[in-house]
């Protein structure tokens, strides 16, 4: 038993200009678990996860992956930003996976799984294409590994970008509403692909507006709402017995809208 | 007028300036590439120091005449104790000023790419280096290939300019064709149509070069 959490979030601030986007966010997510964060549009969900990656950098408060700071480096009390190869060092065990998928269009599906084996794990060239294969084939793309992302699918593109990620054997992959720019009949293979990735014991933390996802592969929710956590539980607590009014209000907004 | 004894007579002397020209041009546009990529990136530069001084490299080299940039770095190297021939300072003149004109054309491609391909590009570990060669540069390339036909088409143009500082390209020559035949008209309509075949071989070869690329942005 891996005791220390993958990630652990600790009071968390972050500003654009004037506007305060996360309000003290505190977070922990421990090894093999899947963390579902939901909430309306604006309520800071994207930038929580950046925040996490430090794609964003956070303003107050830490965030530790696997026990080290990422971003910053603290030396008596004071706080410098690290140097771009500690901050890749930390999140190299971080797989981030984008509402945009985020392909590089001018590379194959495969040109694009084995860029990164190629030059940041150095991996030959016959190494790195085995791999890339292997996790294309995983996510059940390996049929599409010579073409370029815009003859895929959007569903096909998803999977790709993350059999990207998958192949640099993360420890916690990050999904910010991977399939809210897909057409409906092509978001059941995308969330397919993450429900055995899940299955597998892979620790995730996802953003989704996929209600259904949630209450069946989380194994805890956090409903956001103005750059706050309002509540956090189990996803039958979660959206059986809403405790704020928040949350019952955001869930009966979502339940009209599908029904 | 007697445009095939004026050829005749001086084909061989045309072909020099031509190739001068060509080659002149040719180096120009090349540095000017390098020095452009890294200018344009300096545009954008999240430094603003850098962004700056890129701005203002590129506004103080696009808002002067090439003559004028021209005379000053011939007369200038001298001053800096660089003795180079007029050829050096006509290449260094034209690759700053392309530079200036090429950093902007990049900058607009550039800007055109989603800033998520980077995103993904850090989280995956490559480096800033190794983003802008291998992802952002050929992406980048494709998409101003157009515009940079036209500022080929154009730096082979003003390369005529560079016969002030006695280069023997092919406007030079013309000018000494003409002092032996007494017949500018011709000559310099000779020395048209050269400048003419050779950009309209530019862009022909920027036309094909496109019609290659279209298929694999969309394939
Ligand atoms: N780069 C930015 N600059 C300025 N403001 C930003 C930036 N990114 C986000 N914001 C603001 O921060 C707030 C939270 O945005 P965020 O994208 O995190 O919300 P979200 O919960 O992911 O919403 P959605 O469900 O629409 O994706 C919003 O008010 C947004 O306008
Ligand atoms: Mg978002």
């Amino acid at each position: 038993m891996d005791e220390k959490p993958v990630v652990l979030v600790e009071g968390l601030h972050k500003h654009f200009g004037a506007a305060h986007v996360l309000k003290g966010i505190d977070l922990a997510v421990d090894s093999s678990r899947v963390v579902c964060v939901i909430g309306p549009s604006g309520s800071g969900k994207s930038t929580l996860l950046r925040s996490m990656a430090f794609l964003d950098p956070y303003d107050e408060g830490r965030v530790f992956i696997e026990g080290r700071l990422l971003g910053y480096r603290e030396t008596d009390g004071k706080r410098v930003r690290d140097s771009d190869r500690n901050i890749d060092s930390v999140r190299s065990v971080i797989g981030m996976v984008f509402q945009h998928y985020n392909l590089w269009p001018h590379k194959t599906a495969l040109g694009n799984v084995t860029e990164a084996l190629r030059v940041v794990r150095k991996l030959g060239r016959r190494e790195a294409e085995r791999i890339g294969v292997e996790m294309l084939a995983k996510v059940g793309v390996g049929d599409k590994a010579h073409d370029f992302p815009a003859r895929l699918s959007g569903g096909q593109q998803q999977r790709t970008a993350i059999a990207r990620a998958l192949a640099m054997r993360p420890h916690v992959m990050y999904f910010d509403e991977p399939t809210s720019a897909l057409d409906p009949e092509l978001v059941g293979e995308v969330l397919q692909v993450m429900q055995e990735l899940a299955g597998e014991g892979m620790t995730m933390v996802v953003v989704t507006h996929e209600m259904g996802f949630a209450a069946h592969v989380a194994d805890e929710v956090v409903f956001m709402d103005g750059g706050e956590v309002i509540e956090r539980g189990p996803p039958d607590d979660i959206f059986k017995r809403p405790r704020s009014g928040r949350l019952r209000e955001f869930l009966d907004t979502w339940r009209s809208r599908t029904i | 007028m007697d445009f095939l004894g004026i050829i005749s007579n001086h084909h061989n002397a045309f072909l020099a300036g031509a190739t001068m020209t060509a080659v002149v041009s040719a180096v120009s546009i090349a540095l000017g590439m390098v020095l452009g990529l890294w200018l344009a990136f300096g545009l954008i530069s999240p430094n603003r120091l850098i962004r700056r001084a890129s701005a203002v490299y590129r506004s103080a080299w696009r808002g002067t005449p090439i003559l004028v940039q021209l005379l000053i770095v011939f007369y200038l190297l001298p001053e800096i104790g660089l003795d180079v021939p007029p050829v050096a300072a006509a290449i260094i003149a034209l690759t700053m000023n392309t530079a200036a004109f090429q950093a902007e054309i990049f900058r607009g491609g550039l800007l055109t790419i989603p800033p998520g391909q980077v995103e993904a590009a850090r989280m995956l570990g490559l480096g800033v280096l190794h983003i802008r060669v291998r992802i952002l540069v050929p992406q980048m390339l494709r998409l101003v290939l157009p515009a940079l036909v036209n500022e080929t088409i154009s730096i082979l143009k003003n390369s005529s300019l560079i016969s002030v500082i006695a280069v023997t390209e092919l406007m030079r020559t013309s000018q000494q064709v003409v002092s032996v035949t007494y017949r500018p008209l011709e000559t310099y309509m000779i020395a048209a149509v050269v400048y003419l075949a050779m950009n309209l071989v530019l862009a022909r070869a920027g036309a094909w070069f496109e019609r290659r690329q279209a298929p694999a942005a969309a394939r």
